[in-house]
């Protein structure tokens, strides 16, 4: 690992996870820990935990903002878990000259998405710094949720199971991407955003057989699909052209040359389900708006164990690897 | 009906097409009398290769031999420590391309110059350098000008509008390379760094992006003086299986030629405008030093005589380093880039060598031979 932080380490990837389980796994070992999931089940399986900082440029962006972002971010790692989204916390460290107005924006933002959720925020932070100390404003949320289901886990995932998505990918990397100012391009593209507890609630509602829910934050669904492989100890094998990518998004991917799979969402989560379910599921989650492309991606099998596998229309294979290094365009 | 991105590359990843010329390559290779490795010289064509799994579609008597064509992996170690020390300048902003900033150096990457405190910023368009500089009225922006002949008029674009502006802040850091100097190097030489006496080359895919600057006129020699073919060739899947095709038929019916592949764009004079504004501001360097490879004649730009008032190399002399770097002792890139070696060959390929701590010029961008093996995988 390198002796001073570098922006790959935040990147979801490999780099990210060397530096958590170097640093962080190390210090704060505990079994709840460990098993790696979105949000921490604790109180004897009742209850979901988690937390997550936000910090995005621009703050405001097609399609949502870093209010948005802020609660869908935590509420979704609570629903991954088949949890309820119950009650939040709200620190926010704000850059001094920073708007009010703007601030305002943002939290009507965040009231507006905690009633998607049915959550409460109950207790915050208000911290000021001089000029140049953050980006504008960075915010923490952290969140409790009511188990609904017991037993969702990244840890289970069999050759049972069936993976899905619940729409198309990249949404939410190729927007920020494609808004920063360092890169000039229009486009008619949205970020994803979304709160995600209301499709797993219907899932649940459908006594649909869960066996592990993640949304594909940073690192995309490659990332989701590689940490699983490893956890469960399973080769997920994904039809290439069974993965929804818009054109928008493949357009982008093309000129910069980056790949949908690599790419942050935010209102994008991969499940897989038990086979007899799995297109019942579908079914469910395209009832809900900007989900008509949920579809079947990938089936679990044995063929490279911890391995996620690509296979083409043509007939090849290759493997789909963790993302690594910062979100860099290609040179030509 | 109204034209859209996805039309432009559409048909060019149709499965059904490239199954059907991985039948018609499988035919035709039975003929051959020999095997041919073919290298495709540009770090794209690479890329494409692993990316869309091409060389399990082939028979065994066609392997590919990965070029060197890919600026970040072929930059030396001594130009990177430039750009670290520029960087590290007071009131200095490097701007540079894309992944660029991930390789290291001997001092780190220009993503670790970054991490203490320097302002390094990567740019899809040398033509930001300008809205950056107008910002930043103190600042001196520094462009670490990379790429082949694909990039290079972009450089004398900006340099051009740097001129006509009188812009005072923008200075170049040039490292600019050229394509058939190096593939004559692969093919023909018996220099200390690169004796290509057991090159295992025998026919090209050229760029065929290089080839809409330059023109398929700047391979005419490989085939007339190397009895080398060469195919000027697209990035898509069914490009590349189409510039294949061509090369064995040649073989087969005892051809060798210079053939394009990619007629869409390239023609044989290419983009006279742009080779105008390249040799506006450009003239060739007598030696530039290619990461795994060493020296190569006449392979590098520089800025002429004249606009040496633009140089970061003139402008920052007295602080940039002079000292020569081996490369390591274990890397095999050099034979690798030579078809004499495939990645997995080499001894610290993927334990100690890896995109994360690239120890040779083939694993430092995604585009190296040595990066799109770890990455894809080989899993025939």
């Amino acid at each position: 690992m390198t002796k001073t932080i570098t922006l790959a380490q935040g990147n979801g990837g490999q780099e990210n996870n060397e530096l958590i389980s170097k640093v962080f796994y190390k210090a704060f070992a505990n079994e709840i820990l460990e098993k790696s999931e979105d949000a921490a089940i604790i109180h004897g399986g009742e209850l979901a935990f988690s937390t997550d900082s936000f910090t995005v440029s621009p703050l405001f962006f097609p399609g949502a903002d870093i209010g948005k972002l802020a609660v869908c971010g935590t509420c979704n790692d609570l629903a991954m878990m088949g949890a309820q989204p119950k009650y939040l916390t709200c620190s926010v460290i704000i850059e001094e000259g920073f708007p009010v107005r703007d601030l305002e924006k943002i939290v009507r933002s965040m009231k507006k998405e905690l009633e998607v959720n049915g959550a409460v925020v109950v207790s915050g932070d208000t911290k000021v710094v001089p000029k140049g100390s953050v980006d504008k404003i960075f915010i923490n949320t952290t969140g409790i949720g009511e188990v609904l289901k017991k037993g969702i886990s990244s840890n289970n995932i069999t050759q049972d199971d069936l993976i899905l998505v619940n729409r198309d990918i990249g949404c939410h990397g190729a927007t920020i991407f494609a808004a920063r100012e360092d890169i000039d391009m229009s486009s008619s593209l949205e970020s994803d955003c979304a709160s995600l507890f209301p499709q797993v609630k219907a899932l649940l509602d459908a006594d649909i057989k869960i066996t592990a829910l993640r949304d594909a934050t940073r690192g995309g669904v490659s990332a989701v699909l590689n940490e699983w492989s490893k956890q469960s100890n399973i080769c997920i094998e994904v039809e290439e052209a069974k993965m929804p990518v818009s054109d928008e998004v493949n357009g982008i991917c093309e000129m910069l040359g980056f790949e949908a799979a690599a790419l942050a969402n935010e209102g994008t989560f991969v499940l897989a389900i038990n086979k007899e379910d799995a297109h019942r599921a579908v079914e469910i989650l395209k009832t809900f708006e900007n989900n008509s492309d949920a579809t079947i991606i990938a089936k679990v099998t044995d063929a490279h164990l911890q391995k996620v596998i690509l296979n083409s229309s043509w007939g090849t294979k290759r493997f789909l690897d963790t993302p690594s290094g910062e979100l860099l365009p290609r040179i030509c | 009906m109204e034209l859209e991105l996805k039309n432009l590359y559409d048909d060019f990843r149709d499965g059904n097409t490239i199954k059907a010329y991985a039948k018609m390559i499988k035919e035709d290779a039975k003929k051959l009398n020999k095997p041919i490795n073919i290298m495709e010289v540009c770090g794209g064509h690479t890329h494409t290769i692993m990316k869309f799994g091409i060389p399990q579609l082939l028979p065994d008597n066609i392997k590919f031999v990965h070029g060197p064509g890919c600026p970040v992996c072929i930059m030396p170690k001594e130009r990177i420590d430039h750009a670290y020390v520029l960087s590290m300048q007071e009131k200095v902003i490097l701007v540079t391309l894309g992944d660029m900033i991930k390789v290291p150096g001997s001092k780190g990457s220009l993503q670790d110059a970054r991490s203490k405190g320097a302002d390094v910023r990567f740019v899809y368009s040398p033509l930001e350098c300008l809205k950056i500089a107008r910002e930043n009225p103190d600042a001196n922006v520094i462009f670490f000008a990379i790429g082949f002949e694909t990039t290079t008029p972009m450089t004398a674009a900006l340099l051009d509008a740097v001129v006509k502006q009188d812009v005072k802040n923008i200075f170049f850091h040039i490292n600019h390379v050229t394509v058939p100097e190096v593939m004559k190097e692969l093919i023909d030489s018996r220099d200390v760094h690169v004796d290509s006496y057991n090159n295992r080359i025998d026919a090209f895919l050229g760029p065929s992006h290089v080839s809409v600057i330059s023109g398929s006129r700047i391979y005419e020699e490989f085939p007339r003086d190397y009895k080398r073919p060469v195919v000027v060739t697209g990035f898509e899947p069914v490009d590349v299986m189409q510039g294949i095709s061509m090369i064995v038929k040649q073989f087969i019916e005892d051809r060798c030629e210079l053939e394009i592949e990619y007629k869409r764009l390239v023609t044989y004079d290419g983009n006279k405008k742009a080779q105008e504004l390249v040799e506006k501001f450009f003239q060739k360097g007598d030696l530039f030093k290619w990461r795994g490879l060493g020296n190569i004649p006449e392979s590098g730009l520089r800025l002429k005589a004249e606009f040496s008032e633009y140089d970061a190399e003139v402008k920052y002399k007295d602080v940039l380093p002079l000292e020569e770097i081996e490369d390591h002792k274990l890397c095999i890139c050099g034979d690798i880039l030579r078809g004499m070696a495939s990645p997995p060959e080499c001894t610290i390929f993927g334990t100690a060598c890896k995109p994360t701590s690239p120890v040779g010029s083939c694993m430092v961008s995604s585009e190296g031979a040595c990066a799109a093996y770890y990455k894809y995988g080989n899993l025939i």
